[in-house]
C-alpha cells in the first residue's frame, strides 16, 4: 500500500522513538520488577525531568545533552526521596495503597506543572533540532538518532550496574527474597529507595535526549505512563532485555500505525496490544509464568 | 456407598510429581483423614478434589457424578466443600456475615441466611462472638470461623485441612467432639492432620500420603505401626532401628 | 429498614433545599456536590465493594454521555428515553470490558491499568470519529422544558440528581442487605475461600460492573444535560475517573454514605480552594492527590470507612494468569 521507501522510513522513526521508550520503560521495569510497584507516577516524574532541561535550556543556555549530568542526578534523588518519604510510609505493605499513592503524586504533579507553567506546549530549539541525517532512502532527525545511541548506552549502562556492581545484586537480592536479604544485612529501605531513583533518573536521561525531538507539557506524562506500561506488560515484567525489545516494537507499531490509520488512531495499536497482552499472555514476551 | 471416589489422579508443577497416580474411596458417612509428612501433597490433593486444581490424569466422581476439573463453586454446590489449611476469614466483615457467606448457599433470603449463621454458630460455640469482627478472633476462633461457615453451606462431604493446626491442646480437647459431632450430624468428614491424637481419635480410616504417593491405608493403628509409613516421617532405616532397639530394651 | 429510611431522609432534606433557597450559587453548589456523590458512589460499588480498582472509571461515564447526545442529536429520542440507552449502553460496555478482564483472572494494579487503557482507546476513537463530533465534540441544542430534560432553574437539574443519588444509595443499600451483596464482598475479602463456599467470583464481578457501568453512565448523562456539551477528554479523560475514585476512597469505600461524605468534603474543599486561590488551574486537582496521599498514607479507612484488611500477600511475579481448574 504504501511504497517500501515511505515504509522503511517508518520503521526507522518507529525504532528511534522506540529506543526512547524503552529507556522509559527501563526505569519502570526496574521498579516494578523489584519492588512491585506499579509506579502511576513514572509518566509525570518524566514530565518534571522534561520541565527542567527545558528551564536549563531557556534560562540558562544550557544543551539538553550537556545537561545529562545536572539532571540524571537531579532526578536520582527525587526519586530516591519521593520513594523513601512518600511511598514507602503509605504502603502499609498492600500493593492498592501504592498504586493509590503514586496516582495521587502523579495527579499532584500534573497540576502543579499545570498551575506553574499553564498549559502550552513548549519545545526547544537548538543549532541541530532541524538537521536531519540519511539513512539509506530515508531522512532521520539527528536528534531522534542521538536518543537512540543515548538510549542503547543507558541501558547497556544499567545492565552492567545491574549484573556487575554490588549494588546490582543487592537489588536481586532484594527483588527475590526481601527479608532473606534484610536478614543479609541488606538494608532493604535504601534498596528499594536507591531502585525507584535509579529508575528516575533513567527518566532524568530520557528527557534529555526526548526534548530536543519532542515537547513538553503538564499533560504529556500521560501518554507515556500507559506506553511505558504497555512495554514494561509486553516485554514481560522485570526483564531488562524485554523492555528494550518491546520498546523498540511499540515504537515501530505506533509509527506504522500512524502512517496508516493517522497520528491520533494510530495510537490505539498500543492500548489494543497492552490489553490483548493483559489478557492473552500476561507474562509477556520474555517473562516467566507462574 | 462411596460418596466420593478418586482414580487414579496424578498432577505435576513443571518438573515437581505434586501427585501421582492416588486412589481413594470416601464412604458415606465416615470420618477419614489423610495424613503425611510435609510437603506429601495432601493439600494439593485437597485442591484437586474440590476443584482448584485440575488434575493431569484420573478422574474424581462425588455422589455419582464426574466432578472432575469442575469449579469449586460448582462442587460447593453439590456438596462438596473445603476448609483452607491457613484460615482465610473474610476479615472486614463480623462473624455472623462470615458464615452468612456460607449459608447463602441455600438460602437466597438475607435474613434467612443470617438466622441459618446463627444457628451454626451455636453449635460450634461461637454465638458469643457472633457481632465481632472476624479479624478479631483468636486462632483457635477462626478455625472455628472457617469450620461453620463450611458447615452453613450443609455439605456432604467437608474437606478439612489441618483444623487443629495452631492450636493448644485444650482448645484441641475441645475441637475434638465438635469434629465428631459433624459425622453425628450426617456431614462425611475427610481431615488432612498432623495431630496424631486427633487422628487416633477420630479417623476410622486412614490415608497416606508420600512424596504424591499413597504409601499406606488402613486403619489408624494398623498405618502407624506401618514400618514405611514410619520412614516416611522419620527417615529411611528408622523403622529398622526402632524395631532394634525394642529388642534391646526387651532383652 | 434502618438504611432505607436514612436515605429516605437524606432525600428529603435535600430536595427541600430548593424551596427554600433561590441563590443560584447554592444550588449550583448542591447539584455538583450531588453530581460528584454520584460519581463516587457508581465507583464505590465495583471499587469498595467489589475490591476491584478502577482507574478507567471515565469509560462509563463518556459512554453515557455521548450515547445520551447522539441518541437526542442524531436519532431525535426523548431525553428521558436517552437516559435510559446511555446506562443500558454503559451498562453493556462494563459487561465487555468485565468480561474481558475477569474472564482471564485480571486483579489489582492488572485490573486498574486494564480500565485505563480502554478509557484511553475510547477517548482515541472519539476523537478520530466523526459522528462523535470527533475532536470539536458535540452540543446539545438549548430548548428548556421538562420532557426535554433542560429546565430553566437549577432547581431542576438537582432533583434530577438527587433522584440518581436515590437509585445509587438504594443499590448499594440493597448491596448490603442482599446475597449478591454479600457475594460481592466475600470476593473482595478473600476470593478463593469464597469460591470454596460456593461464590463464582467471575458472575459476581462482573455484574458489578455492569451496576457500577451503569450509574456511572447515569452520570455522564446529567452532566450533558447540564453543560450541554461533551468532548473526547472531558468524556473519557482522567479528570472524572480521578474524581469518582477518591471521593469514594477519602469518604471510605464499601460503605453506605462514604462516597456521600468523600464527594461532599472534596467538593467543599475544593470550593474552599478557589474561593482562597481563585480560578487557578489544576488548583482543584493538587487538593484531590494531596488528599488521596494524605487519605493513603494516614487513613486508609477514609472517613467513614470499614476496616479493609486485603489479607493478600503483595504480588511477587504476575499471577494474572491463575490455574484455571
Amino acid at each position: 500500500m504504501f511504497d517500501l521507501s515511505i515504509l522503511f522510513a517508518s520503521v526507522l522513526n518507529g525504532i528511534t522513538t522506540g529506543a526512547v521508550y524503552a529507556l522509559i520503560a527501563l526505569g519502570l521495569t526496574l521498579i516494578y520488577g523489584v519492588l512491585h510497584i506499579i509506579n502511576f507516577a513514572h509518566g509525570a516524574s518524566l514530565m518534571v525531568a522534561l520541565y527542567g532541561v527545558y528551564f536549563l535550556k531557556e534560562k540558562i543556555g544550557l544543551d539538553p545533552y550537556l545537561a545529562l549530568p545536572i539532571v540524571v542526578p537531579a532526578m536520582f534523588a527525587f526519586g530516591y526521596v519521593l520513594q523513601r518519604v512518600i511511598i514507602n510510609r503509605a504502603s502499609h505493605g498492600k500493593d492498592e495503597n501504592i498504586l493509590l499513592v503514586t496516582l495521587g503524586i502523579s495527579i499532584v504533579l500534573e497540576n502543579l506543572a499545570l498551575l506553574f507553567f499553564k498549559s502550552d506546549t513548549r519545545n526547544i530549539e537548538t543549532a541541530y533540532t532541524l538537521t536531519t541525517v540519511n539513512i539509506g532512502t530515508a531522512m532521520i532527525a539527528l536528534p531522534k538518532l542521538v536518543a537512540f545511541i543515548g538510549a542503547l548506552v543507558v541501558s547497556a549502562i544499567l545492565l552492567a550496574v545491574m549484573r556487575f556492581t554490588f549494588l546490582g545484586r543487592a537489588i536481586r537480592a532484594v527483588a527475590k527474597e526481601k527479608h532473606g536479604a534484610r536478614l543479609m544485612g541488606i538494608d532493604v529501605d535504601h534498596v528499594y529507595a536507591m531502585c525507584f531513583g535509579i529508575g528516575s533518573a533513567c527518566l532524568g536521561a530520557a528527557a534529555c535526549f526526548l526534548l530536543p525531538a519532542y515537547y513538553v507539557n503538564p499533560m504529556v506524562g500521560n501518554g507515556f505512563v500507559l506506553v511505558a506500561f504497555t512495554i514494561v506488560v509486553l516485554g514481560g515484567m522485570g526483564s531488562f532485555v524485554g523492555a528494550l525489545v518491546g520498546g523498540l516494537l511499540i515504537g515501530v507499531v505506533e509509527s506504522i500505525g500512524g502512517l496508516y490509520l493517522g497520528e491520533s488512531l494510530g495510537q490505539v495499536g498500543i492500548f489494543v496490544i497492552f490489553i490483548a497482552i493483559l489478557l492473552l499472555r500476561p507474562q509477556g514476551l520474555f517473562g516467566v509464568r507462574t | 456407598m462411596n460418596l466420593l471416589e478418586v482414580k487414579n489422579i496424578s498432577r505435576a508443577f513443571g518438573g515437581l510429581r505434586a501427585v501421582e497416580d492416588v486412589s481413594l474411596n470416601v464412604p458415606v458417612g465416615s470420618l477419614t483423614a489423610l495424613i503425611g509428612p510435609n510437603g506429601a501433597g495432601k493439600t494439593t490433593l485437597f485442591a484437586l478434589m474440590s476443584g482448584f486444581l485440575r488434575p493431569d490424569v484420573g478422574q474424581i466422581v462425588f455422589d455419582g457424578i464426574d466432578i472432575t476439573g469442575r469449579a469449586p463453586h460448582l462442587n460447593a454446590l453439590l456438596g462438596l466443600t473445603r476448609t483452607f489449611q491457613i484460615v482465610q476469614p473474610f476479615a472486614s466483615q463480623t462473624v455472623r456475615e462470615n458464615i452468612a457467606v456460607g449459608a447463602h448457599l441455600k438460602f437466597a433470603h438475607r435474613d434467612e441466611a443470617l438466622s441459618a449463621a446463627e444457628a451454626v454458630a451455636e453449635r460450634l460455640d461461637l454465638h458469643v462472638q457472633l457481632d465481632k469482627p472476624a479479624a478479631d478472633l483468636t486462632v483457635a476462633g477462626r478455625k472455628r470461623l472457617e469450620l461453620a461457615r463450611a458447615l452453613a453451606t450443609q455439605p456432604k462431604l467437608l474437606l478439612l485441612d489441618e483444623v487443629l493446626a495452631g492450636l493448644n491442646p485444650q482448645e484441641i480437647q475441645e475441637m475434638l467432639p465438635v469434629v465428631r459431632g459433624l459425622v453425628d450430624d450426617g456431614v462425611t468428614v475427610l481431615l488432612i492432620e498432623h495431630v496424631m491424637q486427633a487422628v487416633m481419635n477420630l479417623a476410622q480410616h486412614v490415608w497416606v500420603l508420600a512424596q504424591g504417593q499413597l504409601i499406606a491405608q488402613g486403619t489408624p493403628s494398623e498405618v502407624t505401626q506401618n514400618p514405611q509409613v514410619v520412614e516416611a516421617y522419620l527417615g529411611h532405616g528408622t523403622a529398622a532401628r526402632l524395631l532394634k532397639s525394642q529388642q534391646v530394651t526387651h532383652a | 429498614m434502618k438504611d432505607f429510611s436514612s436515605i429516605a431522609g437524606f432525600v428529603l432534606l435535600v430536595g427541600c433545599i430548593p424551596f427554600f433557597t433561590d441563590s443560584g450559587v447554592v444550588l449550583n453548589f448542591v447539584m455538583m456536590a450531588l453530581y460528584a456523590c454520584l460519581l463516587a458512589q457508581a465507583w464505590n460499588i465495583l471499587g469498595g465493594f467489589g475490591g476491584q480498582f478502577s482507574f478507567g472509571h471515565a469509560l462509563f461515564f463518556g459512554t453515557g454521555a455521548y450515547v445520551q447526545v447522539m441518541a437526542q442529536v442524531h436519532l431525535g429520542w426523548n431525553p428521558w428515553i436517552a437516559l435510559l440507552s446511555a446506562m443500558v449502553m454503559s451498562a453493556a460496555v462494563g459487561f465487555s470490558v468485565g468480561a474481558l478482564s475477569f474472564r482471564y483472572g485480571l486483579k489489582g494494579s492488572y485490573f486498574a491499568l486494564v480500565t485505563l487503557a480502554f478509557a484511553e482507546v475510547f477517548r482515541i476513537v472519539a476523537l478520530s470519529v466523526t459522528f462523535t463530533g470527533a475532536g470539536v465534540g458535540l452540543m446539545l441544542p438549548l430548548r428548556e422544558s421538562f420532557t426535554n430534560m433542560q429546565f430553566t432553574s437549577r432547581a431542576g437539574y438537582v432533583w434530577l440528581v438527587l433522584g440518581l443519588v436515590a437509585l445509587a444509595l438504594c443499590t448499594t443499600a440493597w448491596l448490603r442487605h442482599s446475597r449478591f451483596g454479600a457475594y460481592l464482598q466475600a470476593v473482595r475479602d478473600n476470593e478463593d475461600a469464597a469460591r470454596a463456599i460456593g461464590v463464582n467470583p467471575f458472575t459476581v464481578k462482573l455484574w458489578a460492573t455492569v451496576i457500577s457501568g451503569a450509574l456511572m453512565g447515569s452520570g455522564g448523562a446529567f452532566y450533558v444535560q447540564v453543560f450541554q456539551y461533551i468532548d473526547p477528554s472531558l468524556a473519557f479523560g482522567p479528570h472524572t475517573s480521578v474524581e469518582a475514585l477518591v471521593g469514594a476512597i477519602v469518604g471510605g469505600m464499601g460503605t453506605l454514605w462514604g462516597p456521600v461524605v468523600g464527594a461532599l468534603t472534596l467538593h467543599v474543599l475544593a470550593d474552599v480552594t478557589r474561593n482562597l486561590f481563585g480560578q487557578l488551574p489544576g488548583i482543584n486537582m493538587v487538593v484531590y492527590g494531596c488528599v488521596l496521599v494524605l487519605i493513603v498514607m494516614f487513613m486508609p479507612r477514609g472517613i467513614a470507612g470499614i476496616r479493609l484488611h486485603l489479607f493478600k500477600q503483595p504480588v511477587k511475579t504476575p499471577s494474572v494468569g491463575k490455574e484455571r481448574a
